[in-house]
């Protein structure tokens, strides 16, 4: 049996250097032994020390690696508390060798115990940043603070540092019994171990802490093992406010069923006044003829004509001069002018502004609107995906439209696309075979059918794009001709 | 003000926030009080600090401004026509019980709710006056959340993010028709108008690639949004679709949903029923089938019966008992989006599998040694040396696989 002696339960390059002289002498992990300096338990009758005479040479040095993940896994692996987790690591860093990528295998039953403690680790200190209490003295510097906390495993070392970045600008200190932390706002220093008693008792603000504790509790929903389950019985003791627990538990049916029971009182007559009115009793009638835009406008964000409304962020109606004499009708709002409120703004809208304006049109002088004004759509994940309108949901959304087209009175109405088309002609149209031709409407005006912006950001090849775009800028140039 | 009434209050309005349920503080930006004057970091995601009887964490000091309020939901404990107690904060108190729990290390942050006083801007006025006086006065670095007042004027919903990691405003209920009705002074076209807003502002201060100057950030930690369910008669999948479209609309990082729950005083239009505890559990978790599984919101529903989740099962299981032919699926072989659909088996304990498989053919005790237990798993799968047989196909499959579930319902 070799043993090994190591300066404390953590001493991680105390076991680094026992450990490699051990696999380099050859020592296999059942006559491995490692003891703590100062431990109760001590050597048994056949133990020799052998880490001296196997020190390895410089040479030595170079003959083997570990992975970084073991190093990892092995510094936390030390903080558990388990009497045998210096000899798991150790059988672990012996099967290295003929097992270089070991601890990657993590069903193997090592690895996964380890795993499993690291684990632990690695709760306990999160748990830490929980549940450690601070309570305030007063010293010759001014104010400080002080925490009594018992964790499962040895981690104030590992976790003190993330309360020296969280409370930088405070002096505090993490008494523990197997070690204590002190932050003086410059250095974090690590003492000895502490006792309760050593900690303040009690702090002025933690009535405040059970109060609020007590307070943001509902008895209606008691779930006592889902609370046990995150905070153990074993923190309870250093939690000022695990105290009130029994007494919440015990009275919450009590509660519960003394609030069901008791009926509700008269409303406080002085706050009558104060109420804020009902906002659908002045909601406005979609139904009324519309007499100007506004009415349109307002309309729309109240319109239950088709199912649309209701997945849609808000109605996006037209925008532009009244006495438009071009309206420029597209098929819906995109996502972009679902959360805008505005029409033609996401990257269709790009393409159609450019287009626009190399046909020597100025938007602002056209009146731009769709066929439907509610946004159609399925939600896939975080995106939504733009779905086509129906002929159903485009006839319910006519009434719109068609309050646009007779308050403007446009002399040209541009349809981008079939569904504007549809909304426009009351039948579907061939768009590719129809474009560019006018086509006279009931009131006067005149029909032109182009392809929808959107179509050109959709073609993958280059050449296609930039022909498609050539003929849209014509139709668009076209139009503007006819305007004259 | 004397430190007995400010302890009246404290009670007072941690009780009326105690309804709402998001508390958590997870996903923000990194920060710490490093080279700062003030505390605070948001390391560490989603600390709990406490745990309540009722199974739900502290890690938020969650308070309402105010309990009073000019609206009358009829599910709210806070509308004006119920009789509770009333109390107000100052701007000052708030700030200084925020730190003062924070520096003792009990929260993580802010959580910081109001009942409609005044107005809407008036009211949203105070809730970013005590955010911003946290940042610029005390250079607080912890976590604030606020929740958003839909009608206030856009300019201080901007105001807001800028001091603000998370922002929310709750669509409280499922159905619109049935938030007309029980929330007369509410719209829900207001409220998603403020979630646009938000997610409009939470894009424009993502740095475009190679740009130098960052934008200003923007309630770094996203928007969330709460669901009342058992208050109005909308069925799961019908609160299922709603909630898909508003995380494809308004990449909202959560929707909380929150069994209605008798409140004192509560108004007669409501139920006086028991929440309904399982149901809300099984919501969520047909929420995290739809954030990280890739389930949609219509597949979770073919598992549903008349609309609703089986309180029985889990949902994943509900569809796979739906959808025998999909399985068994081969550990050592099936791509991660079919793993991720075999009941039983975590995202953690299907990354766990994909990774170990490249080492070793999984046989069913490697499985075991990923996951929390295989039992439940064993009918979904095939090994190295393992096939369920007929197992898969089993009529009494469905009981084989639950036989805990009735004790454990009687929990609720
Ligand atoms: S899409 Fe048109 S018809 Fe349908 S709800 Fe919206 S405005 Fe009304």
């Amino acid at each position: 049996m070799a043993v090994a002696t190591l300066d404390g339960e953590t001493d991680f390059d105390g076991w680094r250097k026992a450990a490699r002289a051990f696999r380099l002498a050859g020592v296999e992990p059942a006559a491995a032994r490692f003891v703590v300096a100062g431990a109760v338990e001590q050597g048994g009758l056949f133990d020799q020390p052998i880490a001296e005479e196997a020190s390895p040479t410089p040479d030595d040095r170079r003959a083997f690696n570990v992975p970084k993940e073991f190093v990892d896994l092995a510094q936390n692996l030390i903080l558990h508390r388990s009497a045998d987790r210096f000899d798991l690591m150790y059988r672990l860093l012996w099967r290295l060798k003929d097992e270089p990528d070991l601890i990657k295998v993590i069903s193997d039953r090592d690895v996964a115990d380890a795993l499993e403690r690291v684990k632990n680790v690695s709760r306990a200190s999160h748990k830490m940043k929980a549940f450690v209490r601070f309570r305030q003295v007063h010293d010759d510097l001014g104010e400080a603070w002080v925490a009594w906390f018992e964790p499962p495993h040895r981690v104030l070392e590992k976790t003190a540092p993330f309360f020296q970045r969280r409370f930088t600008t405070m002096r505090w200190s993490i008494l523990t019994p197997d070690g204590s932390a002190f932050w003086d706002g410059e250095t974090l220093r690590f003492g000895p171990p502490a006792t309760r008693d050593m900690a303040p008792a009690e702090d002025e603000i933690e009535d405040f802490w059970k109060t609020y504790y007590a307070s943001t509790f509902n008895p209606a929903r008691l779930k006592v093992k889902t609370m046990q389950g995150e905070m153990a019985k074993s923190y309870w003791k250093n939690l000022p406010e695990a105290a009130l627990i029994p007494e919440l538990v015990a009275a919450s049916s009590v509660r519960t069923e003394t609030m069901v029971a008791t009926p509700s009182p008269q409303p406080n007559p002085r706050f009558a006044r104060a109420v804020a009115p009902d906002l659908h009793l002045a909601r406005p009638d979609a139904e009324a003829v519309p007499e100007n835009l506004d009415d349109v406008a307002v309309g729309v964000q109240a319109c239950r004509r088709c199912p649309l409304y209701r997945d849609a962020t808000q109605g996006v109606c037209g925008e532009g001069p009244k006495s438009a004499r071009l309206m420029i009708v597209g098929e819906q709002p995109g996502d972009q002018e679902d959360l805008a409120g505005r029409t033609f703004i996401g990257p269709a809208g790009q393409v159609l502004n450019a287009a626009l304006a190399e046909a020597g049109i100025d938007r602002s002088d056209v009146y731009v609107t769709n066929a439907v004004k509610h946004f159609k759509h399925e939600p896939r994940g975080k995106r939504r995906l733009h779905k086509t309108p129906n002929a159903g949901e485009v006839q319910a959304c006519r009434w719109w439209l068609d309050s646009e087209r007779r308050l403007i009175k446009p002399q040209v109405v541009l349809a981008l696309g079939a569904t504007a088309g549809l909304a426009l002609l009351g039948r579907k149209p061939a768009v590719m075979q129809e474009r560019g031709a006018p086509i006279d409407l009931s009131d006067g005006s005149t029909a032109v059918l182009t392809v929808h912006p959107s179509y050109l950001l959709r073609l993958p090849d280059e050449a296609a794009k930039s022909e498609a775009r050539r003929l849209f800028i014509e139709d668009l140039a076209a139009v503007q001709r006819r305007m004259r | 003000m004397a430190r007995l009434d400010l302890r009246r209050k404290l009670s007072v309005l941690a009780d009326a926030a105690k309804y709402d349920a998001s508390c958590s503080s997870s996903g923000t930006s990194k920060r710490n009080s490093v080279g700062g004057k003030g505390i605070g970091s948001t390391e560490g995601m989603g600390i709990c600090h406490a745990y309540t009887p009722d199974g739900r964490c502290i890690s938020l000091l969650k308070i309402l401004l105010t309990n009073f309020c000019i609206y009358d939901c009829a599910y709210c404990i806070n509308r004006v026509s119920s009789n509770v107690e009333r109390a107000r904060f100052d701007v000052d108190e708030v700030v200084d019980l925020t730190l003062n729990f924070y520096k003792r290390n009990y929260i993580e942050g802010l959580f910081l709710s109001s009942g409609i006083i005044r107005s809407g801007d008036y009211t949203m006025e105070q809730l970013v006056l005590v955010a911003k006086t946290l940042r610029e006065v005390h250079d607080f670095r912890g976590y604030i959340h606020l929740k958003l007042i839909p009608e206030a004027d856009p300019k201080l919903v901007e105001m807001a993010g800028l001091y603000a990691d998370r922002l929310s405003a709750n669509i409280e209920l499922p159905r619109d028709e049935a938030l007309a009705r029980l929330a007369p002074q509410k719209d829900v076209g207001v409220i998603k108008k403020a979630m646009s807003q938000v997610r409009l502002g939470v894009e424009a201060a993502k740095p475009a690639k190679r740009e130098k100057i960052k934008p200003p950030k923007f309630a770094p930690g996203g928007q969330s949004t709460q669901l009342i369910i058992g208050a109005d008669g909308a069925p799961d999948t019908e609160i299922l679709d709603r909630s898909a479209s508003l995380y494809g609309g308004y990449g909202l990082r959560r929707v909380y949903y929150s069994a209605f729950s008798p409140i004192p005083d509560s108004s007669s239009i409501l139920p006086l029923s028991k929440p309904p505890l399982m149901r809300e559990h099984r919501l969520y978790q047909a929420d995290w089938l739809m954030r990280f599984y890739g389930f949609s919101a219509p597949e979770i529903g073919e598992g549903a019966s008349n609309g609703m989740l089986d309180l029985a099962v889990d949902p994943k299981l509900a569809w796979a008992l739906n959808k025998r032919e999909q399985f068994p699926v081969d550990v050592n072989r099936a791509p991660r989006e079919m793993l991720l659909r075999v009941p039983g088996l975590g995202v953690k304990a299907v990354d766990r599998i994909v990774s170990g498989r490249r080492y070793r053919t999984l046989r069913l005790e490697d499985v075991g040694r990923l996951t929390r237990s295989v039992a439940k798993i064993r009918p979904f799968i095939t090994a190295l040396d393992w096939t369920p047989g007929g197992l898969t196909d089993a009529a009494d499959l469905k009981a084989r696989v639950t036989s805990r579930t009735p004790e454990q319902l009687s929990l609720f």
